[in-house]
Formats: C-alpha cells, structure tokens, sequence
C-alpha cells in the first residue's frame, strides 16, 4: 500500500477530496470507463449485466415484500393474499418478485450458454466459471426457499419432495431431514428458517458476484472468436461503448419483463399454489417451477438400481443413484474446464463440438418437457407408445454424454483456422486504420 | 508425534529459540489447535442443534386413537406428528392377501405378521418412502394399484395390503409407526 494521498486529478474539488483518500472514484474510471474490452461483442454478452440488474430487482422488491410477509404456517397464505389485495401496489411488487425469479433464470441460462458456447470458462477463465457456478447454485437455493413462502400446495409439496431427497443418503439421511424440517414433517420451523434463509442468501450472491466480477477484471471479457485481444486495436474502452450497448439490451429485456408481469403475470406459476398448504392431501401432479424442470427429470430419469453384474449386490438404489444423478448434472460444471481438452475457446471454429453443444440444448430443452409430464406420461406417435422415462433417459444420456465426451472431442476434432487477431476480420487485410498507437499486427 | 517433531526441528529458525526442545514448541502447537478445534465444535453444536426439533415439537410425538367406530374395510387417517397415518381394518381376504406373499420376492422383505400387532388392524405411516407425498388408497373409491394397497400418485409407487412397497421407485415398505393396545378398541401412537 502506498502512503500519503493518491494523487487524483479530478475537476470536481469534492470528488478530488474523496478520491484522494478513497479512490473509488479512480477505480470506476479505471474498471468500468476506459475497461479496454474486446470490440466484437455480440449481443449475448448483454446477460451478465442483465442478470445483475435482475438480481437488484429481487432485492429491493424482496425487501418490500418481507414488510408485509409473515412466515407462519397459519398466516403466511393470507399475508401473501393481502399483499396481493390490500397493500398499496402490492399486487405489482409481488409479480415483480415472482417473475424477476423466472426472468433472472432465463437470463443466467442465456449467460452459461454463452459461457459454454464461446469457451468463457477455459484457462485463464477457470476460477471466474466456478464462481459463476457457484452462484448459480446459490440461485436455485434461494429461488427454492422463496417458493416455498406463499404456503400454497405446491410451496409444501415441493418442499417436502425436495427435502427428501436428502433421505436417500445412507445412514444420516433421515437425521439430516429431520435436521432441515425442525420436525417431522414440512411445517413452521422449516417456513420460519427457509423465510430466513431466502432474506439471507441474496446477499451472500451479491458477495458473490463481486468476486465474480474482480476475477472478470483480471482476466478481461472472453469474446465471440474466442481470441485474446493482442493490443488496443482490439478493445474498446467499456465507457460509452458497452454501457450504452448493455443499457439498450437491458431495456429491450426488462420491456419483455414487464409484459409478463402486467399482461400475464401468472403464466411461470401454477394454479396449484393458490390452494393453502394441506399436509394431508398431495396434488395429483408436483411439478417444480420450470427453471429446475431439466434436474427433476434428470432426477426421475434414473428408475433402476446400480448393482454389481451377476452379483445380485445392490449399490446404489435407483433413489438415492437419481439424487447423484440430479446434483452431479451441476457439478459437473465444475470441472468442466479441465473436461475439455481443445486450446481453441468459441465454438465458431469447432465442428464437432458446436454440433455437439446444439444436441446438449436440444437435450436440455427435451428435460424440461419431460420435467414437466407427470411419472407415467407417454408419446404417443400411432399405434406406438414412448413412455416419456425412456425419453428423459435417452435426453440425460445426451448430457452427460456432452459433458464427459469434451476430452475425446478435444484430441479428434481438427478445429478451423482461427484468426490472427479480433480488428483482423472486421477491418480486412489493412488493419492499420485500427489506432495510431496500434502495435503492428502479424500477418495470418 | 515424535517422527514429525524430528523433521520440524530441521526447519529454518526451529534451532534458535531458546529452550531448545523442538518437540515441546511442536506439543503446544498440536494442544492449541486441538483446544481449538473442540472449542469450535462446541460452540458451532448449539447453533446446528437449535435446527432440531425443539421441545414442544416433541412433546406432541404421541396420539390416542379410539378404533370402535372403522368397519371392517374401513379406513382413517389420524395426524401424528404432523404426519398422516393410516388405519385399515382389515377384511379377511386383505389380510390373506398380504400373508400369502412369498417374503423373499419383495423388495422390502418383511412379514404381515411383523408389520401387524392384529392381524385385522394395520397402522402405517401414510407417507412414501420415495419422496414423502401421501399415497391413495384410504377411500374405497381411490385407486389402490394392484395389490390393493394404496397408489403414489406422484411417482407410481405401489403398496400391498400390508403397505409393503411392491412396484415403482420407492425403495422401503409404509412405515410402522410405534404403537401399543391401550385396550381392544383403541391404541396409542408414538
């Protein structure tokens, strides 16, 4: 640390003041005005700060929203009814909240395609990618605990089928359920620390994406070629250019956000949960909300039991094998970047792998149908039956098949030829107009 | 601990202080961060422990139920411990049908006559062991699944008359919950 004032040179005395003794001031001209970022961004790259703005939407509106909540198994159902029917505007904060959960998730999933897509997460990128991971994971925690606050059929059901899956743990699991319940069963301790929690985790993903953003910064913006920036012909400063590009892509996605929550506010919802919570009576069919329909699948996909051949000893029984199943299709996005063995990051100059990342979204989108059907729910295509299990196997097939074929991919696929640098296809053969102070460019 | 205190008084530094010994520094490295570590669990238990069911939770774990009044072929669901809990009375051929059963086929292998302290009495947990909904099967109208049981609508577990698991992903037979006869008619759950 150096001593003494930093010397900052900022017209505004006050600002010079403050700077001087604290420079945030420096720090945002230098993280977010003249941050050089690489020219080529394509409009994806508009997800993270989308995803950013959504999660200060779920803060301010899940603050307002706890003022009038009361997390009580007998009063939380009518506390939500009453923000809905007597709070000034509460009708408009919680469908605000309820679909920001659904907006922010489809701007996350657009945001770790991009990441795949476009190899964000390999080397220097590693450590960035597993804290995204990480907050994701943190995501659907809180997303979880928050369904469960309206106290509505589905906010029991799920949880309790959620929370039993811990069950499936040899030994400890029951001790471990009977841990997160406070009781015997789903009921008022487990609502009183899940409203709790879901207060509490916001902010430890608010930490989180700090760090995700400081990694971001050390290691500057992956881009659409996937190429390193080789001087400053290839970057732009991040003040006006990528401000004004994200402040556009975010106002065209919270315009699409708010027709939701004004036109057809309850179309991520199910009726369902707006019959109170009954311990005794089980809807006909539990569906989880749709961002964790791809996992429910993949957790009801594996039916059978992993046991030794011809020894008759059971291993792993098909429940406990769907709970390892379920949470390893996320972990597995952990050591994705040693997974994939290929030096070339976007998919653009990858044949093999670029068809196989389509199937991976053609078997993600399939999950999340399959998620959604009930248990014996089959296509019927003539006189042929397919039982939707088989489809929702064959689909989890696919994703773990993509994930675990990336070392093989890497040491087969003969990638295209890559560019010599990002201003080179923009500008054509005389890249010389790229800046007077541009480092003179190799000839591809 | 000796073998490890022989290579740390190689260590840079290790040789200089006074006093020497290096296994006595090494001693009181291993005893504060053992205290260390005990003083931490201790501490982080009550936090954990306070998750657990509290007294009063407890305190509720036992329920009377009077079974004058459930006919033969009837069913009730009574709360215990904010779970439902199933009591059939059950007619002679369910109670056939769930002795008649090779044990050894069963994924759950028990016997009726362990599930059942009376054979026309069967009391059970009314939740499956798969992930914790509330089978079908208490009214007469319910579908029961094929063995007459009861019928997970969630994920197509199937009981028997004894609420031994028979068919689907559920891994374990209904639950038995503890009870006793307090008299001919009327038993004490938990």
């Amino acid at each position: 640390m150096a001593h003494g004032p930093a010397t900052s040179s900022f017209k505004n005395p006050v600002v010079n003041w403050l700077d001087q003794r604290l420079p945030i001031f420096t720090m945002i001209q230098k993280e977010y005005g003249v941050f050089p970022t690489p020219r080529n961004f394509n409009y994806f790259w508009n997800f993270g700060a989308i995803a950013m703005i959504m999660l200060v939407t779920m803060i301010v509106s899940g603050i307002v929203l706890a003022m009038h909540y009361t997390p009580n198994t007998n009063l939380a159902f009518n506390s939500v009814e009453r923000i809905m029917r007597d709070v000034n505007f509460g009708w408009l904060i919680r469908y605000i909240h309820m679909n920001g959960a659904s907006f922010f998730f489809i701007a996350v999933y657009i945001h770790i395609f991009r990441g795949l897509y476009y190899g964000s997460y390999k080397k220097p990128r590693e450590l960035l990618w597993m804290v995204g991971v990480v907050i994701f994971l943190l995501m659907m925690a809180t997303a979880f605990m928050g369904y469960v606050l309206p106290w509505g059929q589905m906010s029991f059901w799920g949880a309790t089928v959620i929370t039993n899956l811990f069950s499936a743990l040899p030994l400890v699991g029951q001790d471990i359920v009977t841990l997160l319940w406070g009781g015997f069963s789903v009921d008022n301790p487990t609502l009183n620390r899940f409203f709790a929690l879901h207060y509490l985790l916001p902010f430890v993903i608010a930490a989180v994406v700090f760090l995700h953003v400081a990694a971001l910064h050390v290691t500057g913006s992956n881009n659409p070629l996937g190429v390193e920036p080789k001087g400053p012909q290839d970057t732009l400063p991040f003040h006006p250019y990528y401000t004004v590009k994200d402040s556009f892509g975010t106002v065209v996605y919270l315009a699409i956000f708010a027709a939701f929550v004004f036109y057809a506010p309850n179309f991520f919802g199910e009726p369902d949960n707006y019959i109170q919570a009954n311990p005794m009576v089980t809807p006909p069919h539990i569906v989880p909300e749709w961002y964790f329909l791809p996992y429910y699948a993949i957790l009801r996909s594996i039916t059978f039991d992993i046991s030794i051949p011809f020894t008759g000893l059971k291993l792993i029984e098909a429940k406990l094998g769907g709970v390892i199943a379920m949470f390893g299709s996320i972990a597995i996005l952990f050591i994705l970047p040693w997974l994939d063995t290929s030096p070339v990051r976007s998919a653009r100059f990858r044949p093999i792998f670029k068809k196989g990342i389509l199937a991976f979204l053609v078997a993600f989108f399939l999950l999340m149908y399959v998620g959604a059907q009930t248990a014996d729910a089959a296509w019927h295509l003539g006189g042929l039956e397919i039982p939707l299990v088989y489809v929702g196997q064959l689909a989890t097939l696919v994703y773990f098949g993509f994930f675990l074929s990336l070392p093989f991919v890497g040491l087969i696929e003969k990638p295209l030829p890559l560019p010599a640098s990002i201003a080179k296809p923009v500008l054509g053969g005389g890249a010389s107009a790229a800046g007077a102070t541009a480092k003179p460019m190799e000839k591809a | 601990m000796a073998d490890t205190t022989q290579t740390a008084g190689h260590g840079p530094g290790s040789g200089s202080h006074s006093g020497g010994d290096p296994s006595r520094r090494d001693f009181i490295y291993l005893a504060a961060a053992a205290t260390g570590v005990v003083g931490a669990a201790v501490t982080v238990w009550p936090f954990i422990d306070s998750l657990n069911p509290a007294a009063d939770t407890l305190a509720l774990a036992s329920t009377d139920v009077d079974l004058a009044p459930v006919q033969v072929g009837q069913s009730i669901t009574v709360t215990w411990r904010g779970k439902p809990v199933f009591i059939r009375h059950r007619t002679p051929e369910e109670i056939k049908s769930a002795t008649d059963v090779n044990v050894s086929e069963l994924r759950d292998p028990q016997k009726d006559a362990d599930r059942a302290k009376k054979p026309e009495w069967l009391v059970v947990v009314g939740i499956c062991t798969h992930l914790g909904c509330i089978p079908l099967g208490q009214k007469n109208s319910d579908p029961r699944g094929e063995y007459g049981g009861w019928f997970c609508p969630c994920h197509g577990s199937v009981y028997d008359t004894s609420g031994r698991i028979r068919k689907g992903p559920a891994p374990r037979n209904l639950e038995v919950p503890g009870y006793a006869f307090k008299t001919d008619t009327s038993i004490r759950i938990g």
